[in-house]
């Protein structure tokens, strides 16, 4: 077993520091610049074993940027797989053997490696993920759109959302933090919407780059991790799964069930990472609330404010967490609502069916969900209003 | 008509620089002390086609992500978006607020009678601004029809001076950015014609200067009001 000393300096020789002081305590300066730079900016302070990558509009800027990384020290192993299905491959083979591991993936490159994302969770491996989502074919789009978010939901990853580069930053050093407690122990994917956080330039609060996060503890972790005594696929390998038996449908099962569970555990420690699973703006007693996550809750919350022009008092109620969906905090925020509409980026309105499940018999409010822009179209928030302004028939002024 | 925000809207062809002056206008403004985002349109843009980038510079917090669709100003980098039509909105000021701005780079008068009597109806002012021959005067080279643009910018709404403007222009070239692999193959080739990037800097900051004088001077004559209060003035009325 590993010594029980305590490290001072990672490989990178930044000084390690506790995540609460990383997140927290740590004086923090203002930089301006783009969601990807963000990304390479917290994986600096991330004492990262490993990184894969492969390239996909619009994370391809983010990936190079971990490369640029490697090639500084800060990350151990960086290389490029062959394909998106190989990177999620390798990311997983570099994490069953104890490395902490981060790949960023985008659209169809997600669809391509579908299947380790069930993989990644089964294994228990607290890889991390940056989705910068994207429009999935076909017809073919590169533009920002986040109906593959809809496919992750049940994969048994943690699903968390970004609204800006600042909560993208300080979510990727969370995302770690909690997807390695030894009682959690199950992937985290942190989303933004590709292009809308990616590619733009904006004011962040940086702690110092001379402080990073403790290395990975693989040995604090629930399945046996590879080493000189356990081969790879140990696991995997376990004959009795492989059997068409009971004692197999049982464990099949049960494992399903623990993944979803150790999810459901990761409560407690989100909360505190990401100071709430929720956000909320705007006037606290409106009876009409937009329930978003990501680039949606930021032009929701641009319409909050045209709406108050209007004199119609609103609020915005941003999702953090999609996986473990925020259900206490989503009910007790609508209580007094009458109308909830929810704006999303893509055109099945995965998010609103999340919504409706878990508010079903706790509200008596008016679940509408729209506006609904999809393919790389903007939301303005012109569009919004006049959705609201629609329902409760007042007239439709020209909005600007 | 008081202002909290103002969003730009730069249609653009590819290689023109319209990604880069976007982030320079961000962050000379968020310098000057105002919020400001900046952002490219999200397409596969390559040389002489259409690109398009933004910037939104306000008095609070900026949300707002994506394209402008309703834009204060709107900076037209190449004749060819409106003779061309390389512009993803048609006609190229579609959503343009009222007593908004349009820049175009140009040598002579491009809009039809049709589009003035429009632009005039919103009380449009249109500024015919020849950048790119003022690039290639001052810095030798057209690749400054960027900075022309954004001396122009901020001579015209007059509320982010000069001394921010070289801020924002020398945190892009000082500073290790990389917007794309493209861009820093762009960067190398620039530094090779220019030999040192220094003084790639100082020509690109007289030409934005020289752009900004003339643009000022016509605000002057048009009577055009600066876009927002400066920051400083808001924070005072608000008790800060």
């Amino acid at each position: 077993m590993q010594a029980t000393e305590t490290l001072l300096y990672n490989r990178a020789g930044q000084k390690i520091v506790s995540p609460d002081y990383l997140l927290f305590e740590a004086p923090r300066a203002k930089h301006f610049m783009t969601g990807s730079e963000a990304v390479k900016e917290a994986v600096r302070r991330a004492s990262v074993d490993a990184s894969v990558s492969y390239p996909i509009t619009p994370q391809s800027e983010a990936a190079h940027l971990i490369g640029e990384l490697w090639a500084e020290g800060y990350v151990g192993v960086y290389f490029r797989g062959e394909s998106e299905f190989g990177v999620m491959s390798e990311v997983a083979g570099c994490a069953m053997a104890g490395a902490r591991t981060i790949t960023t993936t985008s659209g169809p490159g997600t669809l391509r490696a579908m299947e380790n994302f069930p993989m990644w969770a089964g294994t228990r491996i607290p890889v991390q993920l940056v989705l910068m989502a994207r429009g999935i074919n076909s017809p073919l789009s590169i533009q920002p759109d986040n109906l593959e978010v809809g496919f992750l939901l049940d994969t048994g990853c943690m699903i968390w959302y970004a609204e800006t580069a600042q909560d993208l930053f300080d979510m990727i050093l969370a995302g770690f933090t909690v997807a390695e407690q030894p009682d959690v122990h199950v992937p985290v994917i942190n989303v933004i919407d590709g292009f809308f956080v990616s590619h733009t330039r904006e004011a962040i609060m940086l702690p110092p780059d001379d402080i990073a996060l403790p290395p990975y503890n693989p040995y604090k972790a629930p399945m046996p991790v590879i080493d000189a005594e356990v081969p790879p696929g140990r696991f995997l390998r376990d004959p009795f799964v492989m059997k068409s038996n009971y004692i197999s449908y049982a464990t099949h099962a049960s494992w399903q069930w623990e993944v979803r569970a150790a999810i459901e555990r990761s409560r407690p420690y989100a909360k505190h990472y990401l100071r709430g699973l929720i956000e909320l703006f705007g006037n606290p007693e409106a009876e009409l609330v937009f329930v978003a996550c990501g680039t949606a809750s930021a032009q929701a919350k641009e319409a909050v404010r045209l709406l108050e022009d209007e004199g119609i008092p609103a609020k915005v109620v941003k999702l953090k967490t999609i996986r473990p969906f925020p259900i206490e905090e989503l009910r007790e925020s609508v209580k007094g609502a009458k109308y909830i509409f929810v704006p999303e980026f893509n055109v099945v309105g995965w998010l609103e069916r999340e919504v409706r499940r878990y508010l079903y018999g706790h509200s008596n409010a008016e679940i509408i969900g729209a506006p609904r822009v999809a393919g790389g179209m903007t939301m303005p928030a012109e569009a919004i209003v006049k959705e609201v302004l629609k329902l409760t028939g007042k007239e439709v002024k020209h909005v600007i | 008509m008081k202002r909290k925000r103002v969003n730009i809207r730069m249609p653009a062809l590819g290689g023109q620089g319209a990604v880069t002056a976007a982030h320079i206008i961000a962050t000379a403004a968020d310098y000057e002390g105002y919020y400001a985002v900046s952002n490219p349109f999200f397409g596969a843009e390559k040389r002489m086609a259409p690109a398009e980038s933004y910037a939104r510079i306000g008095l609070e917090p900026i949300y707002d992500r994506g394209e402008v669709v309703y834009p204060d100003v709107i900076m037209v980098f190449h004749p060819q978006v409106i003779t061309m039509g390389k512009s993803y909105t048609m006609p190229f000021y579609s959503g343009i607020k009222k007593n908004g701005l349009i820049i175009i780079n140009t040598e002579e008068d491009l809009l039809t009678d049709e589009d003035k009597e429009h632009l005039e109806s919103l009380n449009v002012k249109v500024f015919n601004f020849p950048a790119t021959k003022f690039a290639i005067d001052i810095a030798g080279t057209e690749l400054s029809t960027n900075m022309a643009m954004i001396g122009a910018l901020f001579g015209l709404i007059g509320c982010v001076g000069l001394e921010a403007i070289e801020e924002g222009i020398k945190s892009r070239f000082l500073k290790k950015f990389v917007a794309s692999g493209g861009t820093a193959s762009l960067d190398s080739a620039l530094e090779r014609k220019f030999k040192k990037k220094l003084e790639l800097i100082e020509k690109n900051l007289n030409t934005a200067k020289s752009a900004y004088e003339l643009a000022e001077r016509w605000a002057n004559e048009q009577g055009i009001e600066p876009f927002l209060p400066r920051p400083q003035e808001v924070m005072k009325t608000q008790g800060v």
